[in-house]
């Protein structure tokens, strides 16, 4: 699945890797790959995670990760960060998921009376990144899927997402709904349908998998 | 001509803080946090604050020993996941919080240290965070009134300053400093380094003195400032 997600970063992209499942992306990345990653807290130009005892104390990226910098780093103050984010100049984000709707509505901040740590940048990404796609597991920890008809959970934004990134499949958000476009090998559709949520548009083709 | 020296005591600085007072701190994670600023307003003991801070640091570090103490009523943040008593204290009622997507929170203060009465933005309209804020029409768009945020104090974490209040911040420890710095009547900078006039070229400043009442050179970083080993 990471893998896969990690052919979605075209060469020359600006992208940001959401905290969690999506930071693992990175590893499948070449390191002369030409992509310009930044990170909510002020820096585009992520170089790699170091050991804490090569770390700068003062180097993290959003997630709290001791990362580096690389030829071409820039910082900058919270406000130049998300207007990179908002006006346009982020081409990609992946972002972990609770709920993504057949409309590309994502729930992903928090669980009413669980789980409420707070929205950190997701609002942003999740509204204004070029495009959002979601990298995450098919269905929760007790099974039930997470590609729905629509959210139950409170929304960190509407119809923003375009691709879904699963162990099971790749999926796509179109006007008509919910697409497989891939399946893991090994899977079934039938599988992948029976895990999803909403009706699952097939190809009319043979599905290639990853 | 020469610039005034604005260099104090950690406690002559913090003696400022009234209690009930508004209070902007630096910071995203550890990188940016004033810690030392913080441990002396916890000895000082000022209660019932109003905190903005991108976060709540972690469990037993920087705005956590606020909230042991019981000394903030409301806290204006952005994400407080990595601290369970924040968290625990918002779920029982006793500490009231106010959610703000990031970038929204850094243009509200950035309006507040501009002069601006608040920002227009559709950030976060088809979310709960939206809910009661006033909505207006701009250029036939809806529109969110988000409103600015100014406080009665800031408490600033910088690399280095000079004695007029000049500042420059280290990597991603800069995060909400400069925007925080523009954004209180009474601006606090605790500095590493802090150095004579000239010590600093021009160019290399990132808030510049004006905006900088207090500057409190740092004797030694505590351990709160180090690598977290997680």
């Amino acid at each position: 699945m990471i893998a896969r997600a990690a052919r979605e970063i075209a060469p020359g992209m600006v992208v940001n890797l959401g905290i969690g499942l999506p930071t693992k992306v990175l590893d499948h990345l070449a390191p002369d790959f030409p992509v310009c990653l930044h990170t909510e807290n002020g820096l585009t130009g992520i170089g790699p995670t170091l050991p804490y005892d090569r770390a700068d104390r003062n180097l993290i990226d959003a997630g709290g990760a001791y990362v580096s910098t690389i030829p071409g780093s820039a910082f900058f103050d919270s406000a130049t960060s998300f207007a990179l984010v908002r006006s346009g100049r982020l081409d990609l984000t992946m972002l972990g998921a609770f709920e993504v709707a057949q409309n590309g509505d994502l729930a992903n901040w928090k669980i009413p009376g669980k789980f409420s740590p707070g929205v950190g940048g997701g609002l942003e990404l999740a509204q204004k990144a070029r495009r959002v796609v979601v990298v995450t597991t098919h269905t929760d920890r007790a099974g039930n899927p997470k590609l729905l008809a629509e959210c139950a959970l409170p929304l960190t934004a509407a119809r923003c997402v375009s691709r879904i990134f699963t162990e099971l499949a790749v999926v796509d958000v179109t006007p008509d709904g919910f697409a497989l476009r891939e399946i893991a090998e090994g899977t079934s559709v039938a599988e992948v349908a029976a895990a999803t949520g909403a009706r699952l548009h097939l190809p009319a083709d043979e599905i290639p998998t990853f | 001509m020469r610039l005034p020296d604005k260099t104090t005591t950690i406690e002559a600085a913090v003696e400022r803080i009234a209690p009930g007072a508004t209070i902007m701190l630096s910071g995203f994670g550890v990188p940016g946090t004033p810690f030392q600023l913080i441990r002396e307003l916890v000895r000082q003991g000022q209660g019932g604050l109003t905190l903005i801070k991108n976060d709540a640091n972690e469990t037993g570090m920087g705005v956590d020993h606020l909230l042991a103490s019981g000394q903030v009523r409301r806290l204006i943040t952005t994400h407080i996941g990595l601290n369970a008593r924040a968290v625990a204290m918002m779920n029982a009622g006793e500490l009231e919080v106010e959610f703000c997507a990031q970038g929204i929170l850094a243009e509200r203060i950035r309006a507040g240290g501009a002069g601006l009465p608040g920002i227009l933005t559709d950030i976060g309209m088809q979310t709960e965070l939206a809910e009661g804020k006033p909505r207006i029409e701009i250029g036939g768009v809806p529109a969110l009134v988000e409103t600015a945020l100014r406080v009665d104090v800031a408490l600033i974490h910088a690399a280095r300053a000079d004695v007029f209040g000049n500042l420059a911040y280290a990597a991603t420890a800069r995060n909400f400093a400069p925007l925080m710095a523009m954004a209180a009547d009474v601006v606090i900078a605790e500095a590493e380094t802090v150095v004579p006039l000239g010590g600093l070229e021009a160019e290399q400043v990132h808030t510049p003195g004006p905006f900088v009442d207090h500057v409190v050179a740092l004797e030694a970083l505590t351990e709160e400032y180090g690598i977290v080993r997680r």
